[in-house]
């Protein structure tokens, strides 16, 4: 099978699904230029209306899209860089995320929101570099986070195919990834996530672009004759609770790689998910590897400092093998 | 004077202000004999832009609403009986119970929902719009607003993105001159119309008070909207006669004067479109009398529905969260 980086991947499932639902606009800043490659030859291919260039008012089209859905068409609305939701957090919090409840079901709102540059790449500082999830989980959104190529372009299909809104976050740090990637549509359905390596001694649930890091620090700590378990919820909202507990009960023994905040963070819901369906079957206390509750701060070692690292991986990993249950 | 609106627009626009003046009154009672939760934001004062500019809409096109927001949804064609359902709670209701009067909806007839954010339906009407200027079926969307609104952020983003992008849309900004109890003139050097141009769109004040004025105002600005000329700015000056809310009668808040509230009841529209259609000889006193009769008989009706009506089951408080919901999700709050 061919490769394609990540965001090689991300234009696939835009060209495809665009090409087959002509309601289907894709909304944002600099989209036509294609500056990173994910939204490059849709203007080409799509034409002018339903590739449009936003001036930087990010409440202003959020609103527009949601506006654009109540009237029929299924918007693709682009943020450059993922922080930039906090700037429209009423149109999207209290408007899109609601409304479809709030007026009682009379409208459907099939909106996929993509995140771009998720998470640090470094050196961007405190305002480029936040996962937002957890504020868009609590908000009722559905959030799906692809670690690789093929589940980039198989969760944007189902995201865009879905009828409610769903956030699609790319981690900054993936973006360049390479993987195979099949050539038709497919659909990586919301809400089941997937064993990225089976082990039997710790689970580690990891999100994103810590996938792969969490993988790294398997392979280096197989060496040592530790089996780490790597698993990958792929959709934060819905939750493969199911999925999760199985992961858990394989070792007993659970470690959470997540690059979001600590306090109300996405490892605080999977750890108290853990703790009321797995507790029999836990032998340790879960551990939670996430970012510190600072902005990022910009100096390198600083930053190195605030964002979960495989060297505190590891220690957790083996701090709850340490640990006699 | 004369009316120079066909016969039946004029009657039905008489019909409208009134059925909108009494809805307000009997919501206000609603609420004190704690029938309807909460507070409601009457409309009372104001019916001739509602009436005025919902008159020169078809049923297809579109408007977004404000937290004042039940004139809009009566003057669009909305059936007071689904409201009043609404606003107490049941089932039967727009909303089905789930939204009640900042955020009452009827999509079939184009009323993209009344909304407890101040500035936030604007962008929404500009999404609307698009879908219609690609469709090319020649709908207009409505975005309804207060003089609040003008000093909201994404109010701006909305208006520059229907000008940018010549969107049928209709910007109408009604200046009851109070954000609550903060005076425009606080807070704006310009009138709200003024604000317009910065834009490179076309705004224009009308005086809210005077139906007529407002129909053929907003009747330019739609059938502008209609051939494709892009979007206009709207200032209706007009006046709420009672509080920013139900809860305000009980506050004595003295933001604004006995004799300026007397001053603009002297103004009312509905009287004064009332005296017009007689003097122009469309209709004798006892004919306004049978209007304002079957206004009560539908009221009437409309409030014995509501109360007759089911309230939602407990079990479907989750309902309508998503088009498609999976294990867990979404979640109760206790397992």
């Amino acid at each position: 099978m061919r490769a394609l980086r990540y965001l090689q991947a991300m234009n696939e499932a835009y060209q495809q699904e665009m090409a087959r639902d002509p309601a289907i606009i894709i909304v944002g800043e600099d989209i036509r230029s294609g500056i990173r490659g994910e939204t490059r030859g849709l203007l080409e291919a799509f034409g002018p209306e339903r590739v449009i260039d936003t001036p930087i008012s990010e409440a202003g089209f959020v609103g527009f899209a949601t506006g654009a859905a109540m009237a029929g068409l299924r918007p693709i609305v682009q943020f450059q860089v993922a922080s930039l939701v906090y700037v429209a957090f009423d149109q999207l919090v209290n408007q899109a995320a609601k409304l479809p409840l709030m007026l009682g079901g009379q409208v459907r709102l099939p909106i996929t929101y993509t995140l771009m540059v998720a998470g640090s790449r470094g050196g961007l500082a405190g305002q480029h570099s936040d996962n937002p999830y957890p504020y868009l989980l609590h908000a009722g959104f559905k959030v799906v986070c692809p670690s690789t190529p093929r589940e980039a372009k198989g969760l944007l299909v189902s995201a865009i195919r879905e009828d409610d809104p769903v956030v699609f976050l790319a981690p900054a740090l993936v973006l360049a990834q390479r993987g195979e990637v099949p050539e038709e549509a497919y659909e990586v359905p919301l809400g089941v996530g997937e064993v990225k390596r089976a082990g039997t001694d710790v689970t580690v649930v990891a999100v994103g672009h810590l996938v792969g890091e969490a993988l790294a620090v398997a392979d280096e700590l197989a060496r040592e004759g530790i089996s780490v378990h790597v698993w990958d919820p792929r959709t934060l909202l819905p939750l493969d609770r199911d999925g999760l507990c199985a992961a858990a009960r394989r070792t007993g023994r659970v470690v959470i790689y997540d690059d979001s905040n600590r306090t109300c963070g996405f490892a605080a819901e999977i750890s108290a998910t853990l703790a009321e369906r797995a507790f029999a079957d836990l032998r340790a206390p879960v551990k939670r590897v996430t970012r510190a509750d600072v902005p990022l701060p910009y100096s390198a070692p600083l930053e190195k400092a605030v964002v979960p690292s495989p060297d505190q991986l590891a220690r957790a990993i083996r701090a709850v093998l340490a640990h006699s249950g | 004077m004369a009316v120079g609106l066909p016969r039946t627009l004029a009657e039905g626009l008489y019909r409208r202000m009134r059925l909108i003046r009494r809805f307000e009154e009997e919501v206000a009672a609603l609420v004190d004999a704690n029938e309807i939760a909460g507070v409601c934001h009457e409309y009372v004062g104001q019916e001739a832009v509602a009436a005025g500019v919902c008159a020169a809409l078809r049923v297809d096109d579109v408007i977004t609403s404000t937290h004042r927001g039940h004139g809009h949804v009566i003057a669009k064609g909305g059936e007071v009986r689904y409201m009043l359902a609404e606003l107490l709670g049941r089932v039967t209701g727009y909303n089905r119970g789930r939204g009640g009067s900042m955020h009452i909806a009827d999509i079939s007839l184009g009323i993209f929902g009344a909304n407890g954010i101040v500035g936030a339906g604007a962008p929404m009407a500009c999404g609307a719009a698009y879908r219609f200027k690609l469709a090319g079926d020649r709908r207009v969307a409505v975005s309804f607003f207060g003089d609040g609104a003008v000093n909201q952020g994404v109010l701006h983003e909305a208006l520059n993105l229907a000008a940018i992008w010549d969107l049928p849309v209709v910007f109408v900004c009604e200046n009851n001159l109070y954000a609550i109890t903060t005076a425009l003139r606080a807070v704006s050097k310009l009138e709200p119309h003024q604000r317009a141009a910065a834009y490179g769109m076309p705004g224009l004040a009308v005086d809210g008070m005077d139906v007529e004025a407002v129909y053929l105002a907003a009747a330019a600005a739609v059938e502008r909207a209609r051939q494709g000329g892009g979007p206009t700015f709207v200032e209706c000056k007009t006046y709420r006669y009672v509080g920013h809310y139900t809860a305000e009668r009980f506050m004595k808040l003295s933001y604004r004067s006995e004799d300026e509230i007397a001053a603009w009841r002297q103004r009312d529209a509905i009287e004064t479109w009332g005296r017009r259609l007689i003097e122009a000889g469309l209709w004798n006193g006892e004919d306004l009398a049978a209007a304002d009769q079957a206004v009560e008989q539908e009221i009437a009706q409309a409030i014995a529905f509501a109360r007759a009506s089911p309230w939602p089951e407990s079990a479907s408080a989750l309902d309508y969260m998503y088009s498609r919901t999976y294990a867990g999700t979404p979640a109760w709050g206790a397992e």
